[in-house]
């Protein structure tokens, strides 16, 4: 495979092609905007918690990703299958595939952990990109949107995100 | 490479660009996948002849050593080889050695001008001085054109003095309109800074209108000439501004140094914007007195192999003659605008005719993101600049949020224009925006 096609891998080009979970809803339990300062592409995203944690559940459930965004086929592709790969997931489930996603950035191309493998499914196409370190920036832009709405809802501030004025 | 096509009437021989190409090094590098350079990013940073390499490592050798002070050898033949640097690097830029501060770069100049604006502001302002004294109510104008080095430092100025910003708008080919300057540059008006030209559009300003302006109503000049003095015959005291910036690294000259150039007149009496060691005369344990210019402004070890390292490339520029340069980039620019208006899906953000614009051409190519057009053009060793080129107002302006931008240099051939155009051309069908 080319150096070029090792980033965009056919799964990832479909999914820039046809994102999911992109476009905004309400109501909301935490939203956030981030911006990748290289480029300027901005994502905000928007997280639904289901009930508080009890006895039973001990952790909430991200019952629900939505966002939008503008963005090269990288950023927009794992915007698109983080959503598919932590929707309804446990919240510290997807604290924990937030951190490993995390480690496959880092990795360089170089081979990664099992539980990295085993855990981020379809998001493991984004490892030609770790090679790429002015790309990474572009792959977890939706990553750092998911962690920050998801601090604001467990916060319970519900809040719209601060946007700069005349963007 | 350049093929034995007669070269433009006034630019370079085609003899004479092999022999620039084999003075800058990196040019003869092969990148992965086997492919040769095609530097095209020369406003992000010009690449280096040898000369200049070869002027730092001779001082760092023979010469190092603290200038302005210290009574030894060494450091008298270091001051004397830092001044006489000054003073070439002024006169290549029509200023005197007097009215010429090392800074930085651009942005150290302009914060250093913010700074000494600020220090004018504090309220001690006295004389002369007071012209430099910004009051609440007062207006600063800059245009949707600037480069953010050229733009949040004046933000910034206005929110500590109370000033208000106001800003000259661009056309639809990204040149700062003249036409709504008696609007903007109102009797409060203390201060216009603008770009001589855009990194982003290429577009070339028309300084003089601007100048008449601000003149009319007494207020400061401030011209950022980091992308024109590399490209164009740049005459300090011809253009009428009060301040010019310009960056060493961008004309074929080190980083870590640029300058802020200032009319002799107004530097007299400026306040300095950074003080401490070298700029100074007698120091009590309450108080100071400044060195005259451009020393008052210059607190601090200065950078003086980089001082002469761009002294080098100064050198070099002027003996190959920058209305030689120009016209070479000129012509290279028309090569590249032509083509791009035969591809389908570009679009030129900028004047689409070479006259009156540099060699800067950014992109907005449809239904493909800067980042993935730069990652594919990379592919073939065309090294290419993406994402907004810390110009975001201007590229909301176009209605863009980033760009994919060729910048030419000197060094660069007309088969490299289409080498470069060959490979774009390829970049929507691999993204399957067309099929
Ligand atoms: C028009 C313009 N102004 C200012 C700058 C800032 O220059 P520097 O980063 O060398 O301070 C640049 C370079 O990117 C530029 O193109």
């Amino acid at each position: 495979m080319s150096s070029l096609d090792s980033i965009y891998q056919e799964l990832i080009m479909d999914h820039a092609r046809h994102p999911q979970g992109k476009g905004l809803t309400e109501p909301f339990d935490g939203e956030s905007f981030q911006v990748n300062p290289t480029c300027g592409d901005q994502v905000r995203l928007r997280v639904v918690l289901d009930a508080p944690p009890d006895a039973d559940r001990p952790s909430s459930r991200l019952s629900q990703v939505a966002w939008d965004g503008k963005g090269c086929a990288i950023s927009q592709a794992s915007a698109s299958i983080m959503t598919e790969l932590v929707a309804g997931l446990p919240v510290d489930r997807v604290e924990q595939l937030d951190a490993l996603f995390s480690e496959l950035m880092r990795s360089r191309g170089a081979p990664v952990s099992a539980a990295v493998e085993d855990a981020l499914g379809d998001a493991l196409a984004f490892a030609g990109v770790s090679r790429y370190p002015m790309r990474v920036k572009c792959a977890i832009l939706g990553w750092m949107a998911l962690k920050d709405a998801l601090s604001k809802a467990l916060a319970g501030d519900a809040s719209p995100a601060r946007v700069p004025e005349g963007i | 490479m350049t093929g034995s096509s007669p070269q433009p009437e006034g630019g370079l021989t085609a003899a004479e660009l092999v022999a620039i190409r084999a003075d800058f090094p990196v040019l003869g590098r092969r990148l992965a996948g086997g492919h040769r350079l095609v530097y095209l990013d020369t406003a992000a940073t010009a690449q280096r002849p040898r000369v200049v390499e070869d002027a730092m490592r001779d001082f760092a050798e023979n010469r190092n050593a603290g200038v302005h002070r210290g009574a030894h050898q060494l450091a008298a033949e270091a001051t004397e080889a830092y001044e006489d640097a000054r003073t070439k690097i002024a006169a290549f830029l029509g200023a005197a050695p007097w009215e010429l501060v090392f800074t930085s770069g651009t942005t150290g100049a302009i914060n250093l001008l913010v700074a000494s604006l600020t220090a004018a502001a504090g309220g001690r302002a006295e004389g002369a001085a007071r012209r430099f004294a910004l009051l609440p109510g007062d207006r600063i104008v800059v245009t949707q054109a600037e480069h953010h080095s050229n733009l949040v430092p004046w933000q910034r100025l206005a929110a500590v003095t109370g000033a208000q910003l106001a800003y000259l708008r661009v056309d639809a080919e990204g040149r700062v309109r003249t036409d709504d300057l008696a609007d903007a540059v109102t009797p409060r008006t203390r201060l216009v800074a603008f770009t001589h030209a855009s990194n982003v559009s290429g577009a070339i300003t028309d300084v003089a209108t601007v100048v008449r302006a601000a003149q009319a109503v007494g207020a400061l000049t401030v011209l950022d000439a980091a992308q024109s003095a590399p490209h164009l015959p740049f005459d300090f005291g011809a253009l009428g501004v009060d301040f010019a910036a310009v960056s060493a690294h961008k004309m074929l000259g080190p980083n870590g140094i640029g300058a802020l150039l200032g009319r002799s007149e107004l530097l007299e009496v400026m306040p300095p914007g950074f003080t401490g060691g070298s700029m100074v005369e007698i120091v009590t344990m309450s108080e100071a007195t400044f060195q005259p210019p451009p020393t008052r402004f210059e607190a601090g070890t200065g950078p003086v192999a980089q001082a002469i390292g761009w002294a080098a490339a100064v050198g070099y520029l002027a003996a190959l003659g920058m209305d030689r340069i120009a016209a070479h980039e000129r012509a290279l620019t028309a090569r590249l605008l032509d083509q791009l208006g035969a591809l389908a899906g570009v679009r030129v953000l900028g004047p689409t005719a070479a006259r009156g614009r540099t060699g800067a051409v950014a992109l907005d190519i449809a239904g493909v993101h800067p980042h993935d057009a730069g990652q594919f053009l990379d592919d073939f060793g065309l090294a290419v600049r993406v994402g907004h080129h810390c110009a975001q107002p201007i590229h909301r302006a176009f209605g863009v949020t980033a760009s994919t931008r060729a910048s030419l240099g000197l060094y660069n051939t007309a088969a490299e224009i289409d080498r470069f155009v060959e490979v774009l051309s390829q970049v929507r069908g691999y993204f399957g925006v067309v099929r």
